[in-house]
């Protein structure tokens, strides 16, 4: 889960790392009130994405006029496909160097791994390998602070600012374990006026460790129908096509969306009733599709754990229950399949037992349309 | 010959009282399996399926000596039990749970790397030795044994590829599903490695999805080794959007990273033959062997 900026500093700052003085405004009257405390400013749209700078998702304004007509543009606007709905208002920064921190999981050699460079405040996969410290953490040890002096003196740093690059990127570490984060990020870590401060937050925590952090509010990402999918504990990813895609298992659905668009199809969804999924998930799963409005749906099922009956029942239930609905191409094979052709025929339903025909089929019908 | 299993495999279940642990046992029950016990804590002395379980992992150990531990156990509490195995000094931890924290599965492999134990998963299907020991949750249907070893991150899909296998008579040495999570313990690189000294295994099917680089670094393995043995590969996600989480937590293309391109590209250099389609697997290890 990713944390808006200004969650991320909140968590910052009340860990001890200095972050720039600033106020979440929801209108261009708070944001107008927060510039005239704090000179000018920095106007940021909060949003989920990053890349923000360069999409026009940040101003600046000399006086509270300014800062209420820049967060007059930006409420409502769209960037990077997320609406903006608040800012974050911060007094402008006399940036005067521009370095990288961060922590993630290096998922090769399964451990966290610390990246920095004297290189910041640009995208850090532009950065030239050269300019960029990358040093593994053994999870046992931890990230100590010789370590961090390590990677202080490598970005070249002396002095004060060594001692507070020290000391702060201590802190981060902290942060990442405490905040169970997938990444926690300083992009740019700014020198101001001879000291460090934390001038962008990035904050991700891990989805299946926030269980563990009730203190931290869920922000949901993804459209509201992602939303609603993903809170019936299915998962689902919204795409851009007409073909509604309905399989069991992570892998067996990539596969079919993969097949569909070298068919010539378009998917309209990435949906993963479950490797192991019964009758019941399935009807529900194929329901939710069917809502979206789709050109035709197809459903492609290696009946392992899944019997093959069930879906054929499922199929059935969702058919009697809607009456005439869009071409639904079912590719079915695996356990209990004898039984579950008989049990479609029965209801007229044709179904395939090889993907290509399938996905040809489904292709045809909307192509047919 | 056979992969880390083989029929004299005792397998301990951790979780086996749930709803998924006891189905599945009683699947492996009836493929053949050796389940010597079952732990779930509060529930020792009672008996599943005719298998005796204990409250403790320590206690199935003394009495039975299991080789490997399966863990049903709800995410939250399975750090704790696959720890727990390990500490007993199981050598093969499966785990088959899914949603484990990305810090509790790091912390996990470093203690069993200590331990000299073998972590497969999490969010794995299992391992199964065709005829011999499955464990797991795979179906038990569609496995013949043969010369093909496969290892894949996902299970249906392996499924349909093992079944495509089967159907032209061509069946399976050993399939082992590493999990489809970012941090899992058994690689791609270890599986091969361990197809490459097994005498029964004599092709190899890799079948790999979007994110991380476990496919590069096979590729890697492959090219600088020298691997004899031929190698086939699916890579699911050659459609799936950059950013988004496509089911398994590790099959996401984050800042350019997980490419279906650089996964083919490095595959292909490494001489492996690359599958368009899943159902092509099947024909193109025909040609191989």
């Amino acid at each position: 889960m990713k944390l808006y900026e200004y969650l991320a500093k909140e968590i910052f700052s009340k860990n001890g790392l200095p972050v720039p003085k600033g106020y979440l405004c929801l209108s261009p009257e708070d944001a107008a009130r927060a510039a005239l405390e704090l000179g000018p400013v920095a106007v940021k749209a909060q949003i989920l994405a990053g890349g923000r700078g360069k999409a026009g998702g940040i101003t600046f304004a000399a006086t509270p006029e300014e800062a209420g007509i820049a967060t007059a543009r930006l409420l409502g606007s769209e960037i990077r496909g997320y609406p903006v709905t608040r800012v974050l208002v911060e007094e402008k920064l006399n940036i005067q160097g521009e370095l990288y921190l961060g922590f993630t999981v290096d998922t090769s050699d399964r451990r966290p791994v610390a990246l920095a460079s004297c290189q910041g405040g640009v995208n850090i996969e532009e950065v030239p390998p050269e300019k960029l410290v990358r040093l593994l953490i053994d999870p046992l040890f931890g990230f100590s602070s010789y370590s961090a002096l390590y990677l202080g003196l490598r970005l070249g740093l002396k002095g004060e600012l060594l001692k507070e690059f020290v000391s702060l990127a201590l802190i981060l570490y902290w942060i990442f374990m405490k905040y169970d984060a997938e990444l926690v990020e300083i992009n740019p870590l700014a020198i101001v006026e001879g000291h460090l401060i934390a001038a962008d937050a990035r904050l991700n925590i891990d989805d299946d460790a926030l269980y563990r952090h009730p203190e931290i509010e869920v922000i949901e990402d993804g459209s509201e129908l992602e939303k609603a999918i993903k809170n019936l504990g299915l998962a689902y990813v919204q795409l851009d096509g007409n073909i509604a895609v309905l399989a069991n298992g992570a892998g067996i659905t990539m596969a079919t969306l993969d097949t569909l668009e070298k068919f010539g199809g378009r998917a309209a969804n990435f949906l993963d009733a479950g490797g192991g999924a019964g009758a019941e998930p399935m009807a529900k799963a194929l329901d939710l599709i069917l809502d979206t409005g789709p050109r035709a749906v197809l459903i492609n099922i290696f009946g392992g754990i899944t019997r093959c009956d069930e879906v054929a029942r499922a199929l059935i239930q969702v058919k009697e229950k809607r009456g005439q609905t869009v071409p639904i191409i079912l590719r079915l094979v695996g356990t209990n399949e004898d039984e579950a052709y008989r049990l479609l025929k029965t209801y007229g339903i044709e179904a395939f037992k090889g993907m290509p025909e399938a996905v040809a089929a489904v292709v045809s019908a909307t192509q047919k349309l | 010959m056979s992969v880390l299993i083989n029929e004299e495999t005792k397998v301990l279940i951790q979780g086996i009282t749930g709803s998924q642990g006891f189905f599945h046992t009683r699947q492996m029950l009836a493929y053949g399996t050796r389940v010597v016990a079952g732990v779930t804590p509060g529930k020792g002395g009672e008996q599943v399926l005719n298998i005796p379980v204990y409250n403790t992992v320590r206690e199935a150990v003394e009495k039975h000596e299991p080789d490997a531990a399966a863990i049903f156990v709800p995410a939250a509490k399975a750090y704790e039990a696959a720890v727990e195995s390990v500490e007993a000094g199981i050598k093969l931890v499966v785990i088959i749970s899914e949603h484990l924290p990305l810090q509790d599965t790091i912390k996990l492999l470093v203690l069993a790397k200590t331990r000299g134990v073998t972590i497969i998963g999490p969010n794995t299907f299992g391992i199964i030795v065709p005829s011999k020991c499955k464990i797991g949750i795979m179906p038990n249907t569609i496995y013949r044994p043969g010369p093909v070893g496969i290892v894949a991150r996902s299970g249906t899909l392996s499924y349909e590829v093992a079944s495509g296998l089967s159907g032209i008579g061509l069946g399976q040495s050993t399939v082992i599903g590493i999990g489809g999570d970012r941090v899992v313990g058994l690689n791609f690189v270890e599986c091969l490695e361990l197809f490459a000294r097994d005498p029964l295994t004599e092709a190899i099917v890799m079948v790999g999805e979007i994110g991380g680089t476990a496919e590069e670094e096979a590729a890697t393995y492959i090219k600088n080794k020298k691997l004899i043995k031929p190698v086939v590969a699916y890579v699911a996600g050659s459609s799936a959007p950059p950013g988004k989480r496509m089911g398994h937590a590790g099959a996401i293309i984050e800042r350019g990273r997980g490419t279906y391109q650089s996964k083919i590209r490095a595959l292909t250099e490494a001489g492996v033959k690359v599958a368009t389609y899943p159902w092509e697997v099947a024909g193109l290890i025909r040609q191989l062997l």
